[in-house]
């Protein structure tokens, strides 16, 4: 069987779903009225052709890093972890919780607590969907998805009944000592001078960098990563070798809801300064998407995740800007997850087969 | 491969012939009539060239075993799977069997081995699903109310027609998917190992039930792997191996021990320099082993079974008497009950003490039956393959946390020279292998291990005839260097050639133990049709 070339898989057939996506985006832009090539101007300008863009920009992608690393560690032990978004939701709440019981000295020390919190909450509420699956076979899917549910109202009844300072009409906990902000892209060395006061990137992308790294090394060199990649390839075979089925489920879980809640350190403790309702913002569901079009590669969840932040930065504007409105971005959105995703196996037949052909006429000639 | 074409052709022949005499009555066209069915899938050649006649009226066997073809041959007759080349005749006339429906207007009636029912429907529901003849309900309920109680006074299939699926017991169930055939207007009824699940009763009345529908004109054919099965009820029987079909002969004009040999085969003589067995302490005790399986079918019934040091016990039998089980719960990954001891250690059978790593950490090593789906990751590289289930080992680790892949990636190569698996390059998928050479892996990473028990099951299955030999020579070495081996093979010609004692199992138990110089292929072939003990 002829085989066909990597970067047609890794590259081609991506970027040739994103072009679709967008060209039937555009034609949508056209239907009511508006420019499509303005809108493209409009969206790269916004999110790419400023430093305060890129701010924003980094920032969502930050996010999107984090989801969607969970999203692939959990699918590499065949486990499709849909409850980012809740996990992603406790860890913000262990996040808050750290920074507002202990009175850290500097921002650096608060980090490493805040990413033990945020982590700690976003694994222990994968946990019980986790070993739900793997000691009594209720499905991961369903559970994750009930416990986004739970997750949203455990926090709003936390806001509105344990953390909201006396007195205060706003269900969103008080705000993080000022020791505890983390630094911002202004705030850097060298990078400092090219961004503004307000952008919210600060160094959590760089522990989501880090974070995509660690990834690569547990799947691709640990032990752990090793029988975790060998279960969701062949369960049978995995039994076989003496690969327990329920600790893999859960150390892949474990780790999934951690990285989901690590989150946090971007979101609540980076930019909001304070926990709010509905912190995540739909990061969680993002990241499926970005795992799915990352191919659960770190380094493509890395790619996915700047794509949709440049879209998530790039469609804010466009509904500032235009009178496009906001919720065609989620529709370009949508198309872009619906042709990276869902219909990723769409043209990925027939291209294979036009490089099988032609290497196979190639070698016939 | 002489002798196998000679008997497909006598095969052939005996098909050819003008309807086989024993046939109760042999009307014109025969009911099913199969030319030169061919089936791959990818590399693996399921069917091959199969030509086969099924009288009206008849009751057909089609024997062999797990692996042999006949699902995929009646898939195909069924409308699931289209045939590579090939036509289905039916009652004379060719016919094209695109999907299930064609297959169901043209009088054909399938009953699996897993039903196809709906648990939480009533039998009644269940027999008009897919079947209802308008919008409402309760007409065609009440029509197949009617019918059912036509065809239980008929055909002795007696099934509550209120009572819901999951209510039933596993004989009833299969009762209720024979009634839904015949609801349907079927004529011709094919049951896929129908007896796998029934207790011997159950198996009883369903053969009663089949001379019934016999009787009435109905023709069958009746799939499966026991040999008594097709003795005692059918007319007719093809014997299928390895996506061929060897012969086709009446059953009154044959016998268990004959139709054995045709499904096991003969090969070329296999010839494994060896030296008599020097047998040391006992490795491996076994004693009065029991599995059963998820449905709660005993399929080890009492095993007792020893290996000493420095020889080979050859397992013989037809596939599905028990031996995968057997070699699942020695790995660790099937429970039991019973005693095992390895050097006079008892193992643990519930799966709570132990799996397949603890069982490598005592020292069994295991080459299992299924490579593609036990053995190997088949999307992993070699090297990873190379040590999948010894992966903890710490000579494997870089550290405490990374594993050393490129020392692994290096053994792997040395292992590769080593064991002649070609091509020799660690990074490539096992999937990119041949069978061969996919075994090579798979017994090199389990023979240098130096196990003090090596479990083998059928170790050259899809291996080519150079890598046979290959095999066969590391493991009479193994034997020699001091380690028990286990050897599971339908290859009655292999266990013949490498053991040095075999046992024969049948039906979960062991039916005798004979020195191979003592017995011959007969003796061992009455022994796994469970004829002689």
């Amino acid at each position: 069987m002829e085989k066909t070339p990597k970067w047609i898989d890794v590259a081609l057939i991506p970027l040739l779903n994103l072009l679709i996506a967008f060209v039937i985006s555009g034609i949508v832009v056209l239907l009511i009225g508006e420019n499509p090539i303005e809108a493209i101007r409009v969206m790269v300008d916004g999110s790419l052709g400023s430093p305060y863009g890129w701010g924003y920009t980094l920032y969502y992608a930050t996010n999107f890093i984090f989801t969607g690393l969970a999203v692939a560690v959990a699918y590499h032990a065949s486990q499709f972890n849909i409850g980012g978004e809740g996990q992603a939701t406790l860890g913000g709440l262990g996040v808050a919780l750290v920074l507002l019981m202990v009175p850290w000295p500097n921002w650096y020390l608060a980090l490493i607590g805040a990413m033990i919190g945020g982590a700690v909450f976003g694994a222990a509420w994968a946990a019980i969907p986790a070993y739900l699956q793997a000691k009594r076979g209720s499905h991961i899917v369903i559970t994750t998805i009930m416990f986004n549910f739970i997750a949203a109202s455990l926090l709003n009844y936390m806001l509105v009944n344990v953390l909201r300072p006396r007195g205060s009409m706003d269900p969103a906990t008080a705000r993080f000592p000022a020791a505890t902000h983390l630094p911002t892209f202004h705030d850097m060395p060298l990078i400092g001078q090219f961004f503004g006061k307000s952008v919210p990137a600060n160094v959590s992308f760089f522990i989501a960098i880090v974070a995509c790294f660690l990834v690569w090394g547990l799947i691709w060199r640990t032990r752990l990563g090793f029988a975790i990649r060998a279960f969701g390839r062949s369960e049978p075979a995995a039994r076989y070798a003496g690969i327990s089925p329920v600790k893999i489920v859960m150390a892949a879980m474990l780790i999934s809801g951690a990285l989901a809640g690590l989150m946090a350190t971007n979101n609540v403790m980076g930019e909001a300064h304070r926990l709010v309702l509905n912190s995540v913002e739909g990061a969680g569901f993002i990241g499926i998407a970005v795992a799915l079009m990352g191919r659960n590669h770190p380094f493509g969840v890395f790619l996915a995740a700047l794509l949709f932040g440049f879209l998530y930065q790039g469609g804010g504007e466009l509904a500032l800007e235009t009178s496009i409105p906001r919720e065609l971005i989620t529709v370009i959105q949508a198309l872009v997850i619906l042709f990276t995703g869902a219909f990723d196996n769409m043209l990925r037949g027939p291209i294979e087969q036009f490089f099988v052909a032609r290497a196979n006429a190639r070698k016939e000639a | 491969m002489q002798a196998d074409q000679n008997t497909t052709k006598a095969g052939r022949q005996a098909t050819a012939a003008p309807a086989a005499k024993s046939v109760a009555t042999p009307t014109g066209a025969p009911a099913i009539e199969l030319k030169g069915i061919s089936k791959a899938f990818g590399t693996v050649q399921a069917n091959k060239d199969i030509s086969i006649r099924v009288m009206p009226g008849t009751i057909h066997g089609i024997i062999g075993e797990n692996g042999a073809g006949k699902s995929t041959l009646m898939s195909i007759l069924y409308g699931f799977y289209k045939a590579d080349a090939g036509e289905i005749w039916i009652k004379g006339k060719h016919t094209q069997i695109p999907d299930s429906q064609a297959a169901i207007s043209a009088g054909i009636g399938m009953v699996f081995q897993h039903f196809k029912l709906v648990q939480n429907f009533t039998v009644l529901e269940n027999i008009i699903l897919g079947a209802e003849d308008g919008a409402l309900l309760r007409p065609s309920l009440n029509k197949a109310r009617r019918e059912l109680k036509r065809l239980a006074e008929e055909y002795e299939l007696n099934v509550d027609p209120d009572e819901k699926i999951e209510e039933l017991s596993v004989g009833h169930q299969q009762r209720v998917e024979i009634l839904k055939a015949l609801y349907r207007q079927a004529d011709i009824l094919i049951l896929d190992e129908p007896t796998g699940v029934l207790t011997p009763d159950e198996a009883d009345h369903l053969f009663r039930i089949l001379n019934h529908l016999k009787d009435e004109g109905k023709t069958i054919i009746l799939i499966t792997h026991k040999l008594r099965e097709i003795m005692e009820t059918t007319d007719t029987v093809s014997v299928m191996r390895r996506g061929e079909m060897t012969a086709t002969v009446s059953t009154s004009e044959t016998s268990p021990e004959h139709l054995a040999e045709l499904m096991v085969g003969r090969k070329v003589l296999l010839n494994v320099a060896k030296t008599k067995a020097n047998p040391g302490r006992t490795v491996l005790e076994i004693e009065n082993l029991k599995v059963r399986d998820e449905d709660g079918v005993e399929r080890l019934r009492g095993i007792n079974l020893q290996i000493r040091a420095g020889e080979i016990l050859g397992i013989a039998g037809v596939s599905g008497n028990g031996q995968s089980e057997l070699l699942e719960v020695l790995g660790g990954f099937a429970n039991g009950t019973g005693t095992i001891r390895l050097n006079g250690e008892e193992l643990d059978l519930t799966g709570k003490h132990s799996d397949g790593q603890s069982r490598r950490a005592k020292g069994i090593a295991h080459v299992p039956e299924d490579r593609h789906h036990l053995g190997l990751i088949l999307d992993f590289a070699a090297w990873e393959n190379m040590v999948f289930g010894y992966h903890s080992d710490p000579a494997y680790q870089k550290n405490r946390l990374v594993m050393d892949n490129a020392g692994i990636t290096a053994h792997t190569q040395e292992a590769m020279n080593r064991f002649d698996v070609r091509p020799p390059i660690p990074t490539l998928p096992a999937k990119s292998f041949s069978g061969g050479n996919q075994q090579k892996i798979v017994l090199a990473r389990e023979i240098e291990r130096n196990p003090d028990l090596l479990l083998v099951g059928q170790p050259t299955r899809g291996v080519d005839i150079g890598a046979i030999e290959f095999i066969h020579k590391r493991i009479v070495e193994l034997r020699d260097q001091g380690a028990a081996i286990l050897l599971v093979s339908v290859e009655l010609d292999e266990i013949r050639a490498l053991s040095d004692r075999i046992a024969v199992m049948f039906d979960g138990q062991i039916m005798g133990e004979r020195a191979p110089e003592d017995t011959d292929e007969k003796e061992l072939g009455l022994m796994m049709a469970g004829v002689v003990k």
